[in-house]
């Protein structure tokens, strides 16, 4: 399923998802920023967990639920918020910072999405209109994720129902996986490391991915 | 009354971009497009002896410098930097040869052997021999100066290189066609790409079109850089006879293209025991990279800005900027400022230091004030704000305070006083002698600039000029594309000069079409008269003069103010720096779209954090050693701490509703803020970036006097 729809696409098994969407599927919402699953500029969400499009091979998402920035149809309260609130300025990391932020599930804590868009780069804001945006588009989100229900609603709105459901609540992780990763020991000096050097590399989300592929990740789909 | 002038509108390309259908240039395609490649020197300096193609060149298209048409230069200021090396070779990743085709994979396949004969690289420019450009600008007498001082405060202080990183890299796609060319590319000036390839192409104006593609960020790594890459597909497209589209990846970004120019600067100061300054001697010497591109204009605004905001009667500023083999420098935010100041802040805090004085106090004493002359005989007008920001951000961050409270601990409070001077330096907007057009549309207005939107928010932010300025609602004033073809030659959308320099060319040309418009709607006033398109060209404010020769008089039209105090921890254990808040007041002349301004902010600060701390190249042999991502770190969410912003406006008579520029100004003194923290910890650190080791050993040196 991408962004809803039943897609089938003809590619090489190891072909990155991130080509095949914007090439195959001509959906070039998903920018490319690195290749290498260290900017989160090609942020997608992959059965409700965010993954880097640049280090997943097709052959993954088989039968996989797939939503792209497309796939918010521009309805998302995220979107209208980080136009308005600052959180969008070049625009480039913009698709994959409103995808993560929408992982991290409805009202997050300013911790939570610190350390959920951590493998998120932007040079731009400094993050703070980005924080800003996922603040005030909280105030407009439901508190509680939407069920989705298709009874007595019109096609239209069922759709627009089920974009909600896709954007905010089954994509929803059952664990953040900010929480997972950063939830270390935390020192003396406070909230948890920035880890300035080397080690703040290892925050990438795209990590279990790769792993899932028994390392047939790596080298997958190299960059044109 | 202004409905939208510091209001927080809605930006123009918001939705595009928060939707994912803003296009990028690498969102663009063409039927039949190939996609091109760039063959680089492998050597940072030597001669091309000879070059082997291991590949079957069936379906390749082959560009070497010798199927250039017109004259193989980038052209920009000195001419001296080939589009395609011809022979010689004077960085690692200079361009060589270009290849083109139309699948990615065998294009990628393709194995080129070029054979070269060595020579030795210059790569230290402290001792460098060749020089791009020298600046020397005098006030008074140093004798007099030193003279009259009680002490002396000498210092040398180092900045190293910095990669733009724009999530997007450098890419374009060049479309041939009616015997001339078309570029969509990521770019900041649209007009230099269009002189550099009439000249590279030998083909008249009207037959090269420039067209932005939406920009993924700029920074300066898009104001020159694209003028060679556009050369590269343009002349891969002509002759293949098809579009060519090239897009580097991150690594190769890193490697090739431009970075901020490394500095070297010594401070003799003379100063008296109630710490006024008397004497700056202070010499700069910047690292240009193989050619010259920019250089020598960057070294004119870092000398201009290397005394800091100070006045001071005998000042003597000597900086060079040189070559040395590896990939060019050029603009990046600041251009020069930040290396310069840099300096003078650390070099400021040595001397409250030496003196036992409050750092504050000292900034204070010595901080420009309205009617004070600058190091080149400018007298600063009344939107002079050093003590207004100096005082706010002080007060905001509870400086004194907390910097007593830190005593002892392994934390550190540091500050940083600064000026940005606004547009080109000196006579330069009148050699640009930009235009700006307005169009009159059915419903309002169209905007006709080759000003470009690279995140910073020209469009709305002109938009709101003009929609205030003619009278009617933001949502009616549209923003043509920045295509050559349509707009006129604003100049380029560089050195903080597009809402204050541009922007002040759109407020007249609306004022005009207001009055011609009377009491008609655009509509009736179409029918009418037809057609209406207003045109306005810079003109100097009176008494902006400046002589080029002997660097005396107004080096810019206005200056921005801005203070900045950063809090640090330190692990004692890994020696990492962390910043843990920022506080910081600018003053802008005026607020046009206070959240773009503070974006700028917030944005700079953040990058310049990333220079102060984290990001730095590493240089072997000439090239870039951790051109990727993985190792070249800027900050992340959890890298950046809270920030408290505060703006202030003391108009700027000769700006548009009193803006000045804010684009680079946050970026100018995070990195001495930073570092002035990390001394308050007793660690003598006078480089940036300030990395765990260089914390380390300075900590192992022992803890300053």
């Amino acid at each position: 399923m991408l962004n809803g729809k039943r897609t089938s696409v003809r590619a090489h098994p190891m072909a990155r998802l991130l080509d095949v969407l914007r090439e195959d599927c001509h959906l070039t919402g998903t920018k490319e920023g690195c290749g290498e699953g260290e900017c989160g500029a090609c942020t997608v969400i992959v059965d409700g967990r965010a993954v880097n499009a640049c280090l997943v091979p097709i052959a993954q998402v088989r039968g996989a639920k797939v939503t792209t920035i497309e796939g918010l149809k521009g309805r998302h309260p995220l979107q209208r918020a980080f136009a308005e609130q600052g959180g969008a300025q070049c625009g480039i990391c913009t698709p994959g910072m409103v995808m993560a932020a929408i992982a991290l599930g409805p009202n997050p804590t300013l911790a939570e999405v610190r350390t959920g868009l951590a493998g998120n780069l932007c040079r731009c804001t400094g993050y703070m209109g980005i924080y800003r945006a996922i603040k005030a588009a909280g105030r407009r989100l439901p508190k509680r994720p939407l069920e989705p229900s298709r009874k007595r609603q019109s096609a239209k709105r069922a759709a627009r129902a089920r974009t909600v459901d896709a954007n905010s609540a089954t994509v929803r992780p059952a664990t953040r996986p900010g929480k997972a990763r950063f939830a270390g020991p935390s020192t003396s000096s406070g909230p948890p490391r920035a880890a300035s050097r080397g080690g703040s590399r290892e925050r990438g989300r795209e990590g279990t991915v790769v792993a899932q592929t028994r390392g047939t990740a790596k080298g997958a789909g190299r960059k044109k | 009354m202004s409905r939208y002038i510091g209001r927080n509108v809605v930006r123009k390309d918001g939705a595009a971009k928060t939707a994912g259908t803003a296009r990028y240039v690498d969102d663009l395609t063409w039927p039949g497009m190939l996609y091109g490649r760039t063959i680089r020197s492998s050597i940072p300096c030597g001669e091309i002896t000879g070059i082997r193609f291991d590949f079957d060149r069936t379906g390749f298209t082959v560009v070497d410098a010798g199927d250039i048409p017109g004259r193989n230069v980038v052209s920009l200021i000195m001419d001296d930097q080939p589009c395609l090396a011809n022979r010689v070779v004077r960085h690692t990743a200079e361009p060589i040869l270009l290849i083109a085709h139309e699948d990615r994979e065998r294009l990628l396949g393709a194995h080129v052997e070029i054979d070269y004969r060595p020579a030795s690289p210059v790569v230290d420019a402290d001792t460098a021999t060749q020089i791009f450009k020298r600046v020397r600008i005098e006030k008074g007498s140093l004798d007099d100066g030193f003279g009259s001082a009680d002490l002396i405060v000498e210092g040398e202080y180092r900045t190293g290189h910095q990669e733009h990183l724009y999530i997007e890299p450098n890419g374009m796609l060049a479309v041939p066609g009616e015997g001339g060319v078309t570029l969509y590319g990521s770019l900041q000036c649209p007009y230099y790409v269009h002189k550099a390839l009439c000249n590279l192409l030998d083909l008249p104006a009207d037959k090269v079109r420039v067209v932005q593609a939406e920009t993924g960020g700029g920074f300066g790594g898009k104001e020159d850089y694209p003028s060679i890459l556009a050369g590269h597909a343009a002349l891969l497209a002509l002759k293949a006879g098809r579009p060519v589209k090239i897009v580097y990846d991150r690594v190769e970004d890193m490697l090739a293209t431009t970075k901020r120019h490394p500095s070297i600067v010594r401070h003799r100061t003379g100063v008296k025991r109630d710490g006024r300054l008397v004497a700056m001697d202070i010499s700069v010497v910047m690292d240009g990279g193989a050619y010259c591109t920019l250089s020598p204009v960057v070294l004119s605004r870092g000398c201009i800005h290397a005394t800091g905001p100070y006045r001071c009667d005998h000042v003597r500023v000597d900086g060079r900027v040189v070559m040395t083999n590896t990939p060019p420098n050029g603009a990046f935010r600041g251009f020069g400022a930040p290396q310069t100041l840099f300096a003078a802040e650390v070099q400021m805090e040595r001397i409250a230091e030496a003196l036992g004085m409050d750092p504050v106090r000292l900034r204070e004493k010595n901080a420009f004030r309205a009617g004070d002359v600058t190091a080149t005989g400018q007298t600063l007008g009344p939107d002079t704000a050093a003590i207004d920001v100096l005082r706010a951000t002080v007060a905001r961050s509870d400086f004194q305070k907390k910097r007593r409270a830190y005593r002892g601990t392994n934390r550190g409070i540091g500050l940083s006083l600064f000026f940005h001077g606004s547009g080109f330096t000196g006579g330069g907007e009148v050699y640009l002698a930009s235009k700006a057009s307005l169009e009159l549309t059915p419903d309002g207005a169209r905007i006709l600039v080759a000003s470009t939107d690279i995140g910073q928010g020209q469009r709305t932010v002109h938009a709101q000029i003009v929609a205030d300025a003619l009278g009617i609602p933001f949502d009616r004033v549209e923003v043509e594309a920045a295509d050559t073809a349509f707009v006129p030659n604003s100049g380029p959308t560089v050195a903080s000069r597009t809402t204050m320099v541009v922007g002040g060319l759109l407020k007249r040309c609306a004022e005009e079409m207001r009055e011609r418009l009377g009491k008609l709607s655009p509509r009736e006033y179409r029918r009418k008269y037809g057609p209406l398109v207003i045109t306005k060209q810079y003109e100097p404010p009176p008494g902006l003069v400046w002589d080029d020769e002997t660097y005396r008089g107004s080096a810019y039209g206005s200056f921005g103010w801005g203070c900045e105090v950063v809090e640090v921890e330190l692990d004692p254990v890994t020696y990492e720096v962390r910043p843990t808040r920022v506080i910081t007041a600018q003053e802008v002349g005026k607020a046009i779209y206070p959240l773009g301004v503070r974006g700028q902010i917030e944005g700079g600060t953040a990058q310049g954090l990333g220079y102060a701390l984290l990001e730095d190249v590493v240089m072997r042999d000439g090239a870039m050693a951790n051109a990727q991502l993985t190792n070249y770190i800027i900050p992340t969410t959890l890298d950046t701490p809270p920030m408290d912003v505060i703006i202030l406006e003391r108009p700027y008579t000769h700006g548009p509703y009193g803006a000045k520029g804010v684009g680079e100004m946050p970026f100018d003194a995070v990195a001495p803020a930073v570092v002035n923290a990390i001394r308050s910890l007793g660690i003598d650190i006078r480089q940036v970036p300030a990395t765990p080791e260089r914390i380390m050993e300075a900590g192992r040196a022992g803890t300053r006097d």
